[in-house]
């Protein structure tokens, strides 16, 4: 799954910005995360459409990447995110970042990782579920 | 190549004979003719006669850029105020700029060193030369148009215009050459970029020169790859011909200054006394055919070394090495003295950072680095840019003994000017 990462200025203002050419370019958000390290930050979305989106920022001169991420699907009950970080801890996968939430009484963790294809294995070895892009859109 | 081979290659005691002969003749008209030197030599008691060996260079008064400031607009003329044919000025950062004539012989020989220099890096009649410098009062423009139109390539006196603009030239006259200021050059390569043109393919660029702005190998290499074509270091300054006076011949090691024109000093900046040969100090230039305005030991304020062993190219025109920077560009934060040219030597050596920087002196005395990320080198992972930001500062450290504060700005953001690059800002409350 991809998410659009942009790079964005620690100034007042700049969430707007990018969020506005967005929401000018009709695309809709579904999740957003912004990890800020002193005077610069990342702004990563989960959007319905990428493409378009990643073309509407460059157009405003904005630095836009591709990242990639699992969605993972986990029982919502105590014990789950347990189950997956051990799994990938035995197999010797770091976790580089990782948020997750609760929707509809569905556990999703997205994580990153350096080692994607390596963890989407063993996660689906365990029985995990990997939700693609669809999925995440339509929770 | 060779455009003056005999001139270009004269043995070293045949040079040197010619060098004397020149600044004994140099050094009798300035005293026949310039008040300004006149009083020069009684108050250090020296006649023309004096000058008896190259080594008596040393005991010429020195000419500084105040002395143009003050005889501005023609007190340093050696030729009647009607004689020169034309004017450059330098630009001063405050009020009047220096006034530099040339007489017609003058603007013959600026044009024929333009001619050995485009020459010596292979460029032929057959070569279409894009002047992407400005004309006008600047040298960087008219000189080296005449010197190209000389060799015979067809010039194109684009001048610094838009970006669009050269491009379109470049693409309708097959442009193989291009004069630019080197942080142009790296500016205009992204704009290629943004414009889906691949230099390679789609246009016949082979050689830039570029000039008129201290720059760093670092740079030159990243412009080579950026269009995949050669680079040349072109040395210059208004108050000798423009550019043109020191230029790289086909083995880019060292700027071959045309001795038979000017006679080669480096001397101590602080006390003025001469240093031996190839060591670093400020480089001092006596005109040895000028007419209209020759200046006797000049001092350039530019920093650098004679290469003294011999090119393999066969000139034997002494080179210098890569302008470290001018003396009036060494910035001083909290006492350590820095030239810019060390933080672009960084910069351009590390491949996630972009073409522009800005250096930003504020506060007390406080140091902060603008850094542009190149197009590419970003690839969503916050924790990338902070290791980036962290590498550079202790390449910073390492290299200025000052620990600056390093920002990263998204690519294209910092100010692009169509001159000069403005690299500093300072706004300190000192």
């Amino acid at each position: 799954m991809n998410l659009v990462a942009v790079f964005v200025e620690n100034k007042p203002g700049q969430t707007a910005r990018i969020t506005k050419v967005l929401a000018d370019a009709h695309v809709n958000i579904c999740w957003v995360t912004i990890a800020h390290s002193g005077s610069f930050g990342v702004m990563k979305f989960l959007v319905n459409n990428p493409d378009q989106a990643v073309l509407s920022l460059q157009e405003k001169g904005l630095m836009v990447s591709r990242l990639e991420v699992l969605a993972i699907e986990a029982p919502n009950q105590p014990g789950s995110l347990q189950a997956v970080a051990d799994c990938l801890a035995q197999h010797g996968i770091n976790l580089a970042n990782c948020s997750g939430f609760v929707a509809n009484h569905r556990a999703i963790l997205i994580i990153e990782t350096p080692d994607l294809a390596k963890a989407r294995a063993v996660l689906e070895q365990q029985g995990l579920r990997l939700l693609t892009p669809e999925e995440m859109l339509s929770l | 190549m060779f455009w003056d081979r005999e001139s270009e290659t004269l043995a070293r005691p045949a040079l040197e004979r010619f060098q004397l002969g020149q600044l004994q003749e140099t050094v009798r008209r300035v005293a026949q003719r310039v008040p300004f030197y006149q009083r020069k030599f009684a108050e250090l008691g020296i006649k023309p006669e004096d000058i008896k060996s190259l080594e008596d260079a040393r005991r010429l008064p020195f000419t500084a850029s105040a002395d143009l400031f003050a005889a501005y607009p023609d007190g340093l003329l050696a030729v009647a105020a009607d004689e020169p044919v034309r004017l450059h000025t330098s630009s001063g950062t405050t009020g009047k700029p220096k006034a530099v004539f040339f007489s017609r012989n003058d603007i013959n020989n600026s044009a024929e060193l333009m001619a050995r220099s485009l020459v010596m890096t292979g460029v032929t009649h057959k070569d279409v030369l894009q002047n992407m410098m400005s004309y006008g009062l600047f040298t960087g423009g008219l000189v080296m148009h005449y010197g190209a139109e000389r060799v015979g390539c067809l010039v194109i006196p684009a001048g610094p215009g838009t970006s669009e603009r050269q491009l379109m030239l470049m693409q309708d006259f097959h442009t193989t050459a291009v004069h630019i200021l080197p942080s142009y050059a790296l500016y205009f390569a992204r704009f290629l970029e943004q414009r889906g043109v691949n230099p390679r393919k789609d246009l016949k660029l082979r050689k830039a020169f570029v000039g008129a702005e201290p720059h760093t190998e670092e740079t030159r290499r990243r412009i080579e790859e950026a269009y995949g074509i050669d680079v040349y270091n072109s040395y210059g300054l208004t108050e000798m011909n423009g550019p043109g006076i020191g230029f790289e011949c086909e083995h880019k090691a060292g700027l071959h200054l045309w001795e038979d024109h000017f006679l080669i000093e480096i001397v101590d900046p602080v006390s003025g006394q001469p240093l031996p040969e190839g060591e670093r100090g400020e480089l001092v230039l006596t005109t040895l055919r000028r007419e209209a305005m020759p200046l006797l030991r000049y001092r350039t304020h530019d920093i650098t070394s004679i290469i003294p062993e011999p090119c393999a190219c066969g000139r034997t025109h002494r080179r210098l090495n890569r302008i470290v920077g001018r003396a009036d560009d060494m910035l001083i934060v909290r006492g350590v003295n820095i030239f810019p040219q060390q933080i672009e030597r960084i910069l351009m050596s590390t491949p996630q950072v972009g073409p522009n920087y800005l250096i930003v002196l504020e506060g007390l005395d406080d140091m902060a680095i603008q850094v542009e990320l190149a197009s590419a080198g970003f690839d969503g992972q916050v924790e990338h840019l902070s290791g980036l930001r962290h590498q550079l500062a202790e390449k910073f450290k390492t290299e200025l003994y000052v620990r600056p504060k390093v920002e990263l700005v998204p690519a294209g953001s910092l100010p692009v000017t169509e001159g000069k690059a403005k690299r500093v800002i300072d706004r300190r409350s000192l």
